[in-house]
């Protein structure tokens, strides 16, 4: 009882008794004891404060359930009493790596219902910003891959290689985190002078970056080994839960919304591949993220020589009033797809936004992922299933 | 660049849903999306038609809404003042609706890439909607999220524990009857002339206007 009452909350002492009796029946054959293993609310491997609770019968996970909640701001009830261009500074903080592919949704949305599109220019801008975020994001991602299981070098690599990305971001939008730089019907402000040539000198460089990483984990042997085969995800359990994003696609399902979509942005007018992997496992999710940070730097290359001249901001209002209505838009998001549903009553604020992230549904999935596996494939599959703890809890 | 998936259509035709769900579609609203409104006892069989019929295997997300306007506004009266009149007459969205409280979810094909929003009416005064958690898993989560937010109960639903608030937090906090409460203790500085800035003067304050 003393168990229960320290480690787990009044919310999972049910479903705990319920494993504990499964342990029971599980125990009398192997006569091993059951315990319970609390990771979390702080842990490296969380990229936040999310918390895993997890039964064990030896090395084996019988049950586990996250507990999320420690960073929920509330930010649908929060966007109800703000102004369209005030949510952006909300909503930025929602996957905090990858700022600025936030606020593109939203902003689509907003432009929808208001039946406008951005000049041209501003869509080739916020394409490149869109996958500026994107490596930025990920690139973490596959320094940190190497922590969970070790290798202390990778993320020293990446550390090095984002800052570029992160100055980059800055010198555009004045922010390196949070950019709110998106607005209805354009953007706040044209690219900076000579930003065109380093951009590409740092696209080599990611490249670059890429290639390290590369030869650096995934032809590690103890890498393979750790990551191969474990925390299988099939299609259609894929399906099911909602991933999105790279974890749906290494289940092989081949859905990119950058493509797939219709969007006023710049995607369609450049070459790039949409990778898919047919295993499903946490090799094929970290595999597909490798591969999607070079499609990301070809399309910033191309669309940097495509770039058309002309204004970033079209003629609106300035205070802008959002016509009756609900849309929704998505949008392939470094973490899967993030969408905003809004309803708009005519008036300066949404009346609803329903905010759809990637994380809550690629995390939702770790009860059914978890049970089975071995203690220490739980923080390697967890860091490869990639959420942020923003992402989750909104 | 082109591929055969980008030169599907991008909406199912409206025809194809009615003939599968038949009567237990109630309205539908077709614009640039598709919007469909189903009977509320027909929630679960109708979500289970439009995964195993029309192929919508993709879960995207399930929430719910309050079409009650707020009685507190935007949250920026004037605390001195009496309360000021508001329109609180409740008008439904896309696809109409006859309850103050509405479920709502989307879901997705995976091969043609078509999306769908499906609504549905729940009754205010005992909002209980049958789970569809057996025919989308992702549904677990999200059902338990609008438990919480919308005080909406979910019938077969194996396990409705709070996901985000405490487990002892009363009121549902995405009603619209429930206030913001930071705005109610402390007037939004977004306002005009509301709070003097500390040691400032009202020239000062009145500036950033």
């Amino acid at each position: 009882m003393s168990i229960t009452e320290n480690v787990l909350g009044d919310r999972q002492r049910l479903a705990y008794i319920a494993s504990q009796a499964a342990d029971s029946r599980l125990n009398v054959e192997l006569e091993t004891e059951g315990m319970t293993l609390n990771i979390g609310p702080q842990h490296p491997a969380t990229h936040g404060t999310l918390r895993i609770i997890a039964r064990l019968d030896g090395e084996q996970v019988v049950w586990a359930e996250p507990s999320c909640g420690y960073m929920h701001r509330g930010y649908e009830k929060l966007a109800e009493v703000r102004t369209y261009p005030q949510v952006t500074t909300l909503i930025n903080r929602i996957d905090w790596l990858g700022s600025f592919a936030n606020e593109v949704p939203f902003i689509l949305a907003a432009e929808k219902l208001m039946e406008i599109e951005a000049p041209v220019r501003a869509q080739y801008i916020r394409t490149i910003l869109f996958e500026l975020s994107r490596i930025a994001n990920v690139s973490l991602f596959l320094g940190d891959l190497g922590v969970q299981l070790g290798a202390i070098t990778p993320v020293f690599i990446a550390f090095r290689d984002r800052e570029y990305v992160l100055n980059l971001i800055e010198s555009a939008t004045g922010g390196r985190f949070h950019p709110n730089f998106d607005r209805i019907g354009g953007l706040k402000d044209d690219l900076p002078a000579g930003w065109v040539d380093e951009t590409r000198a740092v696209m080599k460089k990611l490249r670059g970056f890429c290639d390290q990483i590369e030869d650096l984990l995934f032809g590690n042997e103890i890498f393979q080994s750790r990551t191969r085969g474990i925390g299988v995800v099939p299609r259609d359990v894929a399906l099911q839960y909602g991933l999105s994003g790279a974890n749906l696609r290494a289940s092989g399902v081949d859905w990119d919304l950058r493509r797939d979509h219709k969007l006023p942005m710049a995607w369609d007018k450049v070459d790039w591949k949409v990778w898919t992997h047919p295993d499903g496992d946490s090799f094929a999710r970290c595999w597909i993220r490798l591969q999607e940070t070079r499609e990301s730097t070809k399309i910033v290359d191309q669309l940097l020589d495509l770039i058309p001249a002309g204004p970033v901001m079209a003629k609106v209002p300035k205070i802008i009033k959002v016509p009756e209505g609900e849309a929704w838009v998505s949008t392939e998001n470094p973490l899967g797809e993030m969408g905003y549903y809004v309803v708009s009553r005519g008036d300066l604020g949404p009346f609803r936004v329903k905010i759809r992230s990637a994380s809550f549904n690629n995390i939702s999935i770790t009860p059914w992922l978890l049970r089975g596996v071995y203690v220490p494939d739980i923080v390697t599959i967890l860091a490869s299933l990639y959420f942020i703890l923003g992402d989750i809890d909104r | 660049m082109s591929t055969p998936s980008s030169t599907q259509p991008r909406i199912t035709s409206v025809a194809e849903v009615k003939a599968a769900l038949g009567d237990r579609l109630v309205d539908s609203f077709h614009k640039d999306d598709l919007w469909l409104r189903v009977r509320t006892d027909a929630w679960k069989a109708s979500m289970r038609t439009l995964r195993d019929t029309l192929g919508f295997h993709y879960f995207c997300f399930l929430s719910a809404i309050d079409w009650m306007p707020s009685p507190y506004g935007r949250g920026e009266d004037d605390p001195t003042e009496p309360t000021p009149e508001r329109d609180m007459t409740i008008r439904p969205g896309y696809a109409g609706g006859a309850t103050r409280l509405q479920v709502f979810a989307r879901v997705a094909n995976p091969v043609t890439h078509v999306g769908v929003t499906v609504k549905v009416d729940v009754d205010d005064s005992a909002p209980v909607l049958e789970s569809i958690h057996d025919v989308y898993a992702g549904a677990n989560w999200h059902e338990r999220e609008a438990h919480e937010m919308f005080g909406i109960k979910f019938d077969g639903h194996p396990d409705l524990r709070n996901i985000y608030l405490p487990s002892d937090f009363e009121g549902h906090p995405l009603r619209k009857d429930f206030p913001l409460l930071a705005r109610m203790v402390k007037p939004w500085p977004g306002i005009v002339d509301v709070e003097p800035l500390p040691g400032g003067d009202e020239a000062a304050s009145g500036e950033e206007q």
